[in-house]
């Protein structure tokens, strides 16, 4: 009997002799052939699906790079030794590397080389007729039986048929004239045979292509996109062009031009904290950004982002991803005019928000003068005397500073974080083991440098958020492919294939005996019960059933 | 209120670890009765034997169900008291995925027999309750804005019931294993202490009941991949970036496919799909425990 094509080492293909597999004289083309084979074999489909779990999982013993570039920096500070050999193995680029994508490169060759041939046998067979009835239903895994009298054994096949098909069998009828010498001499029969479930193997091949699809449109989406962030705080707005990003990663194939000019100002943000619940209390219970979009040649338009609620706009997506204070500052010199007047974002330390910012001030002062901020929402003193915040909201904000004046390093052209303060050609003026304390603020308070270089006013508290802005143009498809997949999965696990056969013959006394016969190709837990109900159903067709 | 309802789930769940911690020393029982009762070796090769009446077991059921009710309740009166989905930190995950293996334990019942397989399911459940319960009780929180979205509703159910599954398909694999070493021992007229699987299906019939419920399994794990995608696009701006708790959701999935695919390759189905089936729910409740506590990641803040 004609099988399902499947790779040779499938359970359901006839065992080969292995022996004949490696054959010294096979010449290339032999080779390739045996090379091939032995790729699109159950076995290796088997192996490299199970190295790929393997090799998945390195990438969460040791920090990764894509996810999580600090606790790789972390890492080599922490492990000098090992740190390096393990670069060399891609441990911290595990899913990029070269060995993990060999791997999966591999699988859907095979893949794709197990899939192709069975694509066009499935074609082949979607349109071939059921195969032919067996001689010997009796040794067939389901068999049932049922004798009738007074009817035609043509009216019994017909009925036989029309109940096949209408449990959506495809069928064909095929006649067996009385065969055989002696004793094994069996009876004419008239037969039908049928075949149901072709979608199973469907289903199964659109799983498998749309596994092809998900890994072509994950390929091709980090190439065209990008991905940007951008703090602003308050008030501020940001213009979707190259320069106004903090950062930006562009895909291999990004053309700038590609990016749609719209700008998005912040007017304001909240943030709610637990209160009442005493186990949680200052916990963040939601975030809200208020903003103004506005697409040029577009009327502006009032949104809010939230945390699992991104913003889309012209073929981007915004994301509310960090939030933290930012505190207005002015900065006068020894004459009283304004050298700087900004609010400045402050990085959020901890979970209620103490928070670390760095103000330049390169032009304007007797001396170039740098500022270590923190902020304090709810400011409290430790034992040590050190203050620290005890509530992320704005109850009784403090801000300190720490002065240091010299070189800010700015003029060697070298690129410099906003976050992060040179000291190394600086003199520290106040602070911690400097001459004087830090200078230390509350709302609307303003107090002199040190050295007569002018004074700061700390003017008020803003809110900044940080947006992450994406463009992935695939992921549509990404998401597109996967459904496909389990929609192919459902089927082709749910969905029975089976064969029945249904063969009349006509006995001696008038009556005509019909056989039922099933036989399941793949799991088919319900092949006994399906045999049994064709029966039954033949049975009533026939006007026979008691009840 | 919210206090004195979270007071009444913790009672409603210890009563619940009670009764089933005595429907596991019945199931056990019954389990040990069927070893008395197993005919000498070798005079009954592979037979399968239909499980007759057996009160133990059937008393042992009885009080499942009673223990899944307060459970029920436990975690019902739970999620009221925190006005949200009762899975949202490691007690709440393992009050609710247990309820859930009981659940799919019982639902399986109901198509076919499978109170052998009574033993592991209460003996699992206590074990992860009774750590949960006395290790990782937390009081109610809120939730944070990341995981205020009806996302959590869908992947993290979803992930549970597959779970469900999969523990039920590692036990009966397991059961597949050892009735596979009896009946070699009984075909080779050997002494075996195994004597008590006589009752139990054999070991064909096993795997078949395993591979069913995994690839129920495995479809909703295949669903709870790109549910948990889906959502990690909304919450972090990308559907997929190996963080950890990704990576081993990743892990699980390809071993199960493994699976899928061995017990169609000759030579594996059998005692290795078996094997591969054990080692993917291994990954499943790695991936429940060391992950969630030991490792860092995104996923870190779903809270211990
Ligand atoms: C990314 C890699 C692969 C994955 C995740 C995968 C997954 C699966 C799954 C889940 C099934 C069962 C559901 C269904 O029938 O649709 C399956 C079936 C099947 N796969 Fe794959 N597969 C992969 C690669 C391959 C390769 C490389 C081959 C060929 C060598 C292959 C051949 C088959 C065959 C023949 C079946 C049907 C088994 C049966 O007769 O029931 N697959 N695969």
């Amino acid at each position: 009997m004609e099988t399902l094509s499947r790779p040779s080492d499938h359970i359901d293909s006839a065992p080969q002799r292995d022996a004949k597999i490696v054959n010294p004289n096979l010449g290339v083309v032999g080779w390739l052939r045996w090379f091939w084979r032995q790729l699109t074999s159950m076995r290796t489909a088997l192996l490299l699906l199970l190295l790929l779990a393997i090799a998945a999982v390195p990438g969460s013993l040791v920090p990764q790079r894509s996810s999580d570039p600090n606790g790789v920096s972390q890492y080599f500070a922490d492990y000098k030794d090992t740190a390096p050999i393990l670069d060399q193995f891609q441990m911290f680029d595990v899913y990029t590397s070269a060995w993990f994508s060999a791997i999966y490169l591999l699988l859907f060759i095979s893949l794709i080389g197990c899939v192709l041939p069975r694509t066009k046998h499935h074609i082949e067979a979607l349109q071939a007729q059921p195969p032919v009835t067996p001689a010997n239903l009796v040794r067939l895994p389901a068999y049932a039986q049922l004798t009738i009298a007074g009817k035609s054994a043509e009216e019994v096949l017909e009925a036989a048929r029309k109940v096949l098909k209408a449990d959506r069998y495809r069928v064909a009828r095929y006649d067996r004239a009385a065969g055989g010498t002696g004793k094994l001499k069996s009876e004419a029969a008239i037969t039908v045979s049928a075949e149901r479930g072709y979608m199973r193997e469907t289903g199964n091949l659109i799983f498998h292509f749309a596994l092809v699809g998900v890994l072509i449109a994950v390929g091709f989406g980090g190439g065209f996109g990008f991905a940007g962030q951008r703090a602003i705080y308050e008030g501020q707005a940001f213009t979707n062009s190259l320069i106004a990003f903090d950062s930006f990663n562009p895909g291999r194939f990004f053309n700038s031009a590609n990016l749609t000019p719209y700008t998005i100002q912040l007017d304001k943000f909240t943030a709610v904290y637990e209160e009442k619940n005493s186990n949680a209390i200052g916990q963040p219970v939601d975030f809200t950004a208020e903003v103004t979009t506005q697409i040029q040649g577009e009327a502006p338009q009032q949104q809010t982002i939230k945390v699992n609620e991104p913003l889309r706009i012209a073929g981007t997506d915004v994301y509310l991803l960090g939030n933290g204070y930012a505190p207005t500052i002015t900065v006068r010199d020894a004459e009283g005019n304004v050298v700087f007047t900004d609010s400045v974002n402050f990085l959020p330390q901890d979970k209620n928000l103490t928070s670390l910012g760095v103000i330049k001030l390169p032009d304007g002062l007797a001396e170039q003068v740098g500022l270590i901020g923190f902020f304090y929402p709810t400011v409290s003193e430790g034992h040590s005397g050190a203050y620290f915040s005890m509530y992320p909201d704005l109850i009784d904000p403090r801000l300190t500073l720490d002065v240091y004046a010299g070189d800010l390093g700015l003029d060697e052209g070298i690129p410099r974080s906003v976050y992060a303060l040179d000291t190394a050609d600086m003199t520290k003026l106040a602070g911690r083991k400097a001459p004087q304390k830090s200078l230390e603020f509350s709302i609307g308070e303003t107090v002199e440098l040190p050295n007569g270089l002018g004074s700061v006013t700390f003017d008020g508290v803003k809110r900044f958020v940080s947006l992450d802005i994406h463009r992935d143009p695939t992921q549509g498809w990404v998401l597109v492919f996967s459904l496909s997949a389990l929609a192919g999965l459902l089927i082709s696990l749910f969905i029975p294939r089976r064969r029945m056969w249904v063969s009349v013959t006509e006995n001696s006394d008038g009556s005509v005996t019909a056989e039922c016969a099933g036989l399941a190709r793949g799991d088919d837990p319900t092949l006994d019960t399906a045999v049994n109900a064709l029966k039954d159903k033949l049975e009533r067709a026939l006007g026979l059933t008691r009840d | 209120m919210t206090d004195t309802l979270s007071e009444y789930s913790v009672l409603a769940l210890y009563s619940a670890m009670a009764i089933y911690a005595i429907a596991f020393v019945l199931f056990t029982l019954d389990l040990a009765k069927g070893a008395s009762g197993d005919p000498v070796a070798g005079a009954e090769a592979q037979k399968v034997v239909v499980p007759e009446r057996r009160k133990l077991a059937r008393v042992a059921m009885a009080l499942t169900v009673i223990g899944f009710a307060l459970q029920f309740a436990a975690t019902l009166m739970r999620g009221v008291a925190a006005s949200r989905v009762p899975w949202a930190n490691m007690y709440e995950f393992a009050m609710t995925g247990t309820l859930i293996i009981v659940a799919v334990f019982l639902l399986v019942n109901l198509k076919w027999d499978m109170k052998f397989l009574g033993s592991f399911v209460t003996g699992l459940v206590l074990l992860l309750l009774g750590l949960a319960a006395t290790r990782y009780y937390v009081e109610i929180v809120p939730l944070p804005p990341a995981l205020q979205s009806y996302w959590l509703v869908i992947h993290v159910f979803v992930a549970t019931l597959a779970t469900g599954f999969f523990a039920l398909g590692f036990a009966l694999s397991l059961m597949q294993l050892l009735q596979t070493k009896r009946e070699l021992a009984v075909a080779a007229k050997e002494k075996t202490r195994l004597a008590f699987l006589t009752r139990l299906p054999d070991s064909v019939q096993l795997e078949n009941y395993a591979y069913r419920l995994i690839i129920i399994g495995f479809v909703l794990w295949t669903f709870t991949l790109i549910a948990g995608a889906i959502w990690a696009e909304k919450a972090w701006g990308r559907y997929w970036g190996w963080d950890t708790k990704e990576v081993w959701t990743f892990i699980i999935w390809t071993i199960y496919a493994g699976y899928i695919h061995a017990r169609s390759t000759r030579g594996w189905r059998g005692t290795r799909s078996a094997w591969l089936a054990m080692i993917g729910f291994a990954a499943v409740i790695f991936n429940f425990t060391v992950v969630n506590i030991f490792f860092k990641g995104l996923h870190a803040y779903s809270g211990l």
